[in-house]
């Protein structure tokens, strides 16, 4: 075991995966992740890169990853808005790369100090088109360092960028973390080509595993990448129906990684009450379930470590013998929307928000998931008398 | 085109978009030229490009090639020459996009003096998007965003590349397409940031809305603002100025406009890196022969 900052062992995390390409750009609250890298790459025949700025470091992160490179950037709020653009070029290129986001509170400069979950939904919608995400969602330092190294595996078996989204709680606390948790031979590579060079090799067709095997560059393959809407040559396009196989493809192929990352389920199989939360607030409502079940309440805790793709059908049976879902987050009711859609009104959602820069306590989501039992007990159900809790 | 460079072409991206009369054709094939000459195959050769009518040569190359974002070619060609440092990493860009969205790229890539070459092709004017003023636009041009004629002060390319710490900065023209050839060689082979600012023409756009004419016209006030093909011509030029409604084309200086020395960003990462044991080594980098210069 090893004290280390949530950052370190993003840090560490990457490099026991194999990272050995980091283009950043300093920023608060994810700097330390810049820091740790720049000390450890060149230690392991890396390269550590500080770009001009966020678009140029996604942008070399990308470079270095066509020459073979597993490569990363770290980043927070008003960078991983910059990066989106090269986020999109990553999905539609297919090329693996990993983008951590320390949440700070925003919007704008917002709070650059200050814990958020507010870039949940920036995660899958902040690039323009049609993207599906793959984001993850650390709740420990230990699971920080764990998911790094599945953050890896998940980019570059499917070749498509994946974001960690970490908060600042996470990203500052200090915890013990074991470096022996992750088995190296787990990692998943890159799938390598199997067609040989020549003037028929297509570098963008796919199988049934729906991931195409593109050659690194300088490999003996000659190929070209586009951000352009593509063929299976990887030519440019305007052909709809091209254009539209493409982006169903990309889009099965993402979703791939639903049945991947395994969810956190805590004294879920008796509950009336679950608990949704996320990252720090996870941890917050894990300590809010204990203490209502000291209170004779039967509460549960369902907490995703993937927020995207969601895990439609996974939530789905855990919330099927629920009355009431508490969703618990640091903002102004993001992840909330997708929980409503797959509960579709089979249990009463309650939202416990807050935004403004502290984190949601044991206390507030206690209390939360209590008034809503007292409603549900004494009204119609709760429908006319739901009322959301926003803090801040 | 002939013989050598034909077989660098990648056949199956034909026919091309550009334009009858654009000059960037005469660069492609001048650089493929030289490539030729040089190499079996391009497997180890990368082209890099960003967004506009220039970037998108890079597609027609029978390389290892990489059509980026607008602007962003040089951070993805950063990344790609720091992972693979044995390839040799071309980027081809335009005005636009290496000097206006890509400016802060162009500036650092100089300031690093990583070991790639990079192609700008300079037609002062927004060609893909249908004739927008550039930062590069000479006053008094008609373009769609300057219906009244551009009021603002370009860049002088070459200049700004130099002050911002490249080792090899040089500028040629379409209408000398064999001194386009000889300074890409040159380029080619000095090792840090190596800068070709080459003047071509954009007929549709910037030629027809201010009345340059059709391609070859437009080659010719080429050749009239070069005074190295033709003192005579360049001065009567100059009169027809006098007259010519026309925006005026300054006189740009031509040929390797700048040579220097110094340890590459591939370089120092090498040895600060601690990828090498040998304490010397960044002495024995200097001495290197091949830089020469």
């Amino acid at each position: 075991m090893k004290l280390m900052q949530g950052n370190e062992a993003c840090a560490a995390g990457a490099i026991a995966a194999g990272c050995r390409f980091f283009g950043g750009y300093p920023i608060s609250p994810s700097s330390e992740v810049a820091e740790e890298m720049a000390r450890l790459l060149p230690k392991n025949g890396g390269v550590f890169l500080q770009a001009e700025d966020e678009m140029a470091s996604l942008g070399a992160v990308i470079g270095a990853a066509l020459g073979g490179s597993k490569a990363m950037t770290a980043t927070s709020g008003p960078g991983f808005s910059l990066m989106q653009e090269h986020i999109g070029y990553g999905y539609l290129a297919e090329i693996p790369c990993v983008i951590v986001d320390v949440m700070r509170g925003g919007p704008s400069t917002g709070l650059p100090t200050a814990p958020s979950q507010g870039d949940v939904m920036q995660a899958q919608w902040g690039t323009h088109g049609d993207r599906a995400s793959i984001a993850l969602a650390p709740s420990s330092v230990q699971e920080v360092y764990d998911l790094m190294i599945q953050a890896f595996s998940l980019s570059e078996s499917l070749r498509t960028p994946v974001i960690v989204l970490v908060d600042e709680v996470v990203a500052h606390m200090r915890e013990g973390v074991d470096l022996t948790s992750s088995d190296s031979a787990s990692i998943k590579m890159r799938p390598l080509p199997t067609q040989p060079p020549g003037v028929s090799f297509e570098p963008y067709r796919s199988g049934e595993d729906l991931v195409p095997h593109v050659p690194d560059f300088g490999v003996g393959y000659r190929f070209h990448v586009t951000g352009l809407m593509h063929d299976e040559r990887g030519f440019p396009t305007s052909n709809t129906d091209i254009a539209a196989a493409l982006l169903e493809r990309l889009e099965k192929k993402v979703h791939l990684a639903t049945d991947l990352v395994a969810p956190e389920s805590y004294l879920m199989d008796d509950a009336d009450i679950a608990i949704v939360a996320y990252g720090i607030t996870g941890r917050t409502a894990k300590a809010a379930v204990d203490v209502l079940r000291s209170k004779g309440t039967k509460a549960g805790l369902l907490r995703p470590r993937l927020l995207w793709p969601v895990q439609d059908e996974m939530l789905k049976a855990a919330l099927a013998n629920v009355e009431i879902v508490v969703v618990a987050e640091m903002n102004r009711g993001q992840w909330v929307r997708e929980v409503e859609r797959i509960v579709a009104g089979d249990a009463w959602v309650y939202p416990l928000l807050k935004a403004g820069g502290s984190m949601v306590t044991t206390e507030e989501v206690v209390s939360h998931a209590l008034s809503a039992s007292d409603r549900l007990s004494t009204t119609d159900g709760g429908r006319s008398s739901r009322q959301d809790l926003r803090i801040g | 085109m002939v013989g050598g460079e034909k077989r660098l072409l990648r056949h199956a991206m034909m026919p091309h978009m550009l334009c009858p009369g654009c000059g960037h054709g005469i660069v492609l094939d001048a650089m493929l030229a030289v490539l030729s000459a040089r190499y079996d195959n391009l497997d180890n050769v990368a082209f890099v490009g960003g967004i506009g009518c220039s970037s998108r040569i890079v597609g027609y190359i029978d390389a290892c090639t990489l059509h980026t974002t607008h602007g962003r070619p040089l951070s993805f060609a950063t990344g790609l020459k720091l992972a693979r440092p044995d390839l040799n990493v071309i980027v081809v860009t335009g005005d636009g996009d290496g000097v206006s969205i890509g400016g802060n790229h162009l500036i650092h890539a100089a300031r690093r003096n990583i070991d790639i070459t990079c192609v700008l092709l300079n037609n002062e004017i927004y060609g893909m998007t249908g004739g927008q003023a550039a930062p590069t636009t000479v006053p008094g041009a008609y373009t769609s965003t300057t219906p009244q004629g551009n009021t603002q002060h370009p860049f002088d390319v070459s200049e700004l590349v130099k002050a911002a710490g490249a080792t090899f900065v040089a500028r040629a023209s379409s209408y000398r397409p064999q001194v386009v050839g000889d300074i890409f060689g040159q380029a080619l082979d000095h090792v840090g940031f190596s800068f070709v600012e080459v003047m071509t023409d954009c007929t549709e756009y910037f030629g027809r809305t201010n009345r340059f004419g059709d391609g070859a016209d437009m080659l010719m006030s080429q050749s009239r603002y070069d005074p190295a093909i033709d003192a005579d011509l360049a001065s009567r030029a100059t009169v027809e100025e006098l007259t010519n409604p026309q925006p005026v084309r300054p006189v740009l200086p031509k040929g390797i406009l700048h040579r220097s020395s110094r340890l590459t960003l591939e370089e120092t990462l090498s040895v600060s890196g601690g990828r090498s044991s040998n304490a010397n080594e960044m002495e024995a980098l200097e001495r290197d022969p091949r830089r020469g210069n």
